[in-house]
């Protein structure tokens, strides 16, 4: 596959490897934040961690919007799946994440609910226009890679006069979720020592590398847009190692075969149209951020799900025991955690960071056993 | 949010709609996101979407990079 | 021939309803004129509730599986196929010959008559080309909403011939060479998508397929196979892991070596899935003492069902009985038992 394989060759990936050990310094640590559920991903698949050196640690940032999803929300979805008439359609990611009392969306559609997974919302769409007696809500989750496609199937949905079809809108913003680390007591009281970030790729193709700036220019971190494949990630550390040691504060990108810094305009265009700034929305693990998240703007109230339908809003607490608001916020490690491992595991979860295999829990537990009974080795 | 992939534009339909081919496997999605888009052109795919063409011309650049990066490197030993 | 019964099914239009369950004149036709009739075999043909056969020597093994796969009908199989490729293949992997099956379908009332027969056709057809007979059965239906359209269970019988030494999953020891048979995922992928939203142009089919000759001209070369299994649900990585826990062993992986479909790693890509997590229903693997790899893989690449076997790593001395698999890229990492189902992922 032409612009995969070659991002994955295992002969480049330990050339970058022994520069970036050359040209870390072991005088100083070098904490890199990445963001995005998918850097998480492919860290751990391609077993990159084994291959950087003990100065370069990585840190897991809120870039999985499974994980920020506060369980409140999760809730109303499942509340709605279970009306009669209703089609709820999901992306797989949200199947398994436990709400309270251990339900899920996956033990509601044992229970009878009719919950379709989706890989996209134009298949959301289609079953509205297929099943033209029941109301299909989509539960539409995801940073701004995703939001444009919810954006095209709503002004699809009025304009084709589709009223049978509503979007339960929890779409969030990267930059707030940014802000709200950097900009925490925790951060300004040094508790966060994040001295970089792997910023999102396919986000940054949408919003371009400019909304970054201001980290940058205010708070002093280097920001370097990245792609997935392992070859981008290595490449991106290596330019945030060399910032630092430069004592530059820059945003690179280094996924410029998708990435503008301008962005997609037509994808923003249409997602301003649709979309308006929630004053406030609850993020889990980050608190209640201002201008943080989108909901549908007066001219698509009718397809707004929390306009058509009631969904009375309880938020819900995480379990005393669970760490994944601080691993979330770069504060501990998924080891840290009191539960990890024990009573959290995959197997039964206690905290979405356990479930998807992009939530730091769920790649520690996999990818970290193997590195814990072993002492890491000395790449040469 | 991240998974999005390249694939290389196949057909191109009247409706905003195209086939892409990923190794392959052919997949019908939506060009409502992107300008125009040219058979033979590779976009990135996000849930059915594309969300950009991809700039060959940047990859190779970015491909060569990556690989001078190791270019004399001693490796520890 | 005359039909016996005053009103031949309605096979085009016709639904399954509570009388085809309840042991009466319409269930007798059902059985007559759809299951008998396809599945034509003169054991069946008594219409005994039982069959009575002679065993040939050897050990005997018997096993039992409920198939409730969703779609029903499938690239490259459906409910009917599956179910007989998947027990005469639980079968095998005991290094037996697979001698007669039994098939109790479960109906739920309002099926369509059409399907079904498409259904036992599919099953009767898999039958003989594997030259195992469906020698009893039993039918019965549930009211609508409580069955999924058709749940088929198959118990098979077969023979462990002299001097093969049956292999189990305990018996893998440090040194030992895993090989799998052949492309990895294809079933997976195939049920996935077929169903609605994961839908591609190029169709990729379910590998479904019996593996009893394979496994006899196998065990012909080496009777002392250590483990044979079937990769089903979970994958491969599921099906290495069982295997580790049982032996109290790790085994050394390579990921380049494991075949996977150009096809099948794509669809894998895009819908952010591991193709070693998904199920194989025409493949096993096989760990066997190193002395007898390369004369393992020269037969089953013999074989039109194992034409791209490869040796894909081997056992090791490991107290946490980890997986490990070294990747294309050059790291290792643990090759993860998923709990449950694989699903698409967006993030």
């Amino acid at each position: 596959m032409k612009y995969i394989q070659e991002f994955r060759d295992g002969a480049v990936a330990r050339q970058l490897a022994a520069r970036i050990t050359q040209e870390a310094r072991a005088s100083r640590r070098y904490r890199l934040m990445e963001f995005c559920g998918g850097h998480t991903h492919s860290l751990w698949r391609y077993g990159i961690m084994d291959l950087l050196p003990d100065p370069v640690e990585m840190i897991h940032g809120p870039g999985c919007p499974v994980c920020v999803l506060p369980i409140g929300r999760l809730e109303q979805a499942i509340d709605v799946a279970r009306r009669p008439g209703i089609i709820l359609c999901t992306f797989g990611d949200m199947v398994r994440v436990p709400a309270k009392d251990r339900k899920s969306l996956l033990k509601a559609k044992a229970d009878g609910a009719d919950i379709r997974m989706v890989y996209g919302s134009a298949d959301a769409l289609r079953f509205a226009t297929e099943n033209p007696s029941r109301e299909v809500v989509f539960f539409a989750i995801g940073f701004e890679t995703t939001t444009p496609a919810t954006a095209v199937v709503v002004k699809q949905a009025a304009e084709r006069g589709i009223t049978n079809f509503s979007v339960f809108s929890n779409h969030v913003l990267t930059p707030s979720a940014i802000d709200a680390i950097l900009g925490s007591p925790d951060a300004k009281e040094g508790r966060i020592l994040v001295d970089g970030f792997v910023g999102p790729g396919h986000v940054s193709t949408i919003i371009g590398t400019k909304p970054y700036e201001r980290f940058a220019r205010e708070h002093g971190k280097p920001v370097v847009v990245s792609g997935f494949e392992p070859l981008d990630l290595m490449q991106s550390i290596l330019m945030l190692v060399r910032q630092i040691n430069e004592g530059r504060c820059e945003v690179e990108n280094e996924y410029t075969r998708a990435v503008v810094p301008g962005g997609n305009t037509r994808a923003m265009a249409l997602v301003d149209e649709v979309f308006e700034l929630r004053p406030s929305f609850e993020w889990r693990g980050l608190g209640t951020l201002p201008d943080s998240a989108l909901r549908l703007r007066d001219r698509y109230a009718a397809w707004d799900a929390e306009r058509k339908w009631t969904l009375p809003y309880e938020p819900v607490a995480d379990h005393p025991a669970c760490a994944c608001g601080e691993i979330l916020r770069g504060l501990k490690k998924p080891t840290d955690c009191k539960i990890f491992g024990t009573a959290c595991s995959p197997e039964s979860p206690v905290g979405s960071c356990m479930v998807s295999p992009e939530g730091s829990c769920a790649a520690y537990f996999a990818y970290g056993r193997l590195t814990r009974e072993r002492p890491r080795r000395a790449e040469g | 949010m991240c998974l999005a992939i390249p694939a290389r534009v196949v057909t191109v339909n009247g409706d905003g709609t195209a086939v892409v081919s990923i190794g392959g496997l052919r997949k019908s999605i939506s060009l409502a996101l992107v300008d125009v888009v040219a058979v033979g052109d590779y976009v990135v795919v996000h849930t059915g979407f594309a969300l950009s063409r991809l700039d060959a011309v940047e990859a190779e650049k970015t491909l060569a990079i990556l690989r001078d990066a190791g270019v004399g490197v001693e490796r520890r030993s | 021939m005359a039909s016996k019964w005053a009103r031949r099914l309605d096979m085009v239009a016709g639904r399954v309803d509570m009388t085809h369950g309840s042991g009466g004149k319409a269930m007798a036709q059902l059985v007559d004129e759809l299951f008998i009739a396809a599945l034509d075999n003169p054991l069946l043909a008594r219409k005994n509730d039982n069959a009575v056969f002679e065993l040939p020597a050897g050990r005997v093994v018997m096993t039992t599986d409920a198939y409730v796969v969703s779609p029903l009908f499938f690239p490259g199989g459906d409910i009917g196929s599956l179910a007989v490729h998947g027990t005469i293949n639980d079968v095998a992997m005991a290094g037996a010959r697979p001698l007669h099956l039994s098939a109790a379908f479960i109906l739920e009332e309002g099926f369509p008559l059409a399907d079904l027969r498409r259904i036992v056709e599919s099953m009767a057809k898999a039958s003989r080309d594997a030259g195992v007979g469906v020698v009893t059965g039993d039918t019965k239906v549930v009211e609508k909403g409580k069955g999924d359209g058709v749940f088929i269970t198959t118990t098979g019988v077969g023979i462990v011939p002299p001097p093969v030494v049956s292999p189990s999953g305990d018996r893998a020891r440090p040194g030992d060479v895993v090989i799998v048979s052949g492309t990895m995922g294809d079933h997976g992928v195939a049920i996935l998508s077929s169903r609605e939203g994961l839908a591609f142009e190029t169709s990729i089919k379910s590998d479904s397929a019996a593996l009893h000759r394979l496994v006899a001209r196998m065990v012909e070369v080496v009777p002392d196979i250590h483990v044979l299994r079937d990769p089903t649900r979970g994958g491969l990585s599921a099906t290495l892991n069982e295997i580790a826990q049982q032996s109290g062993v790790g085994m050394v992986i390579s990921e380049e070596s494991i075949p996977v479909r150009d096809e099948v790693t794509a669809a894998c890509e895009l819908l952010g899935l591991d193709p070693l997590h998904l199920a194989n229903e025409g493949k096993l693997i096989a760990i066997t003492d190193h002395r007898h790899a390369d004369k393992l893989l020269a037969t089953m690449r013999s074989d039109p069902l194992g034409r791209e076997a490869a040796i894909i790593g081997h056992v090791a001395e490991d107290p946490n009985r980890f997986v490990q698999i070294k990747t294309t890229f050059g790291g290792t990492r643990i090759l993860d038992w998923l709990v449950g189902e694989a699903l698409p992922r967006i993030c």
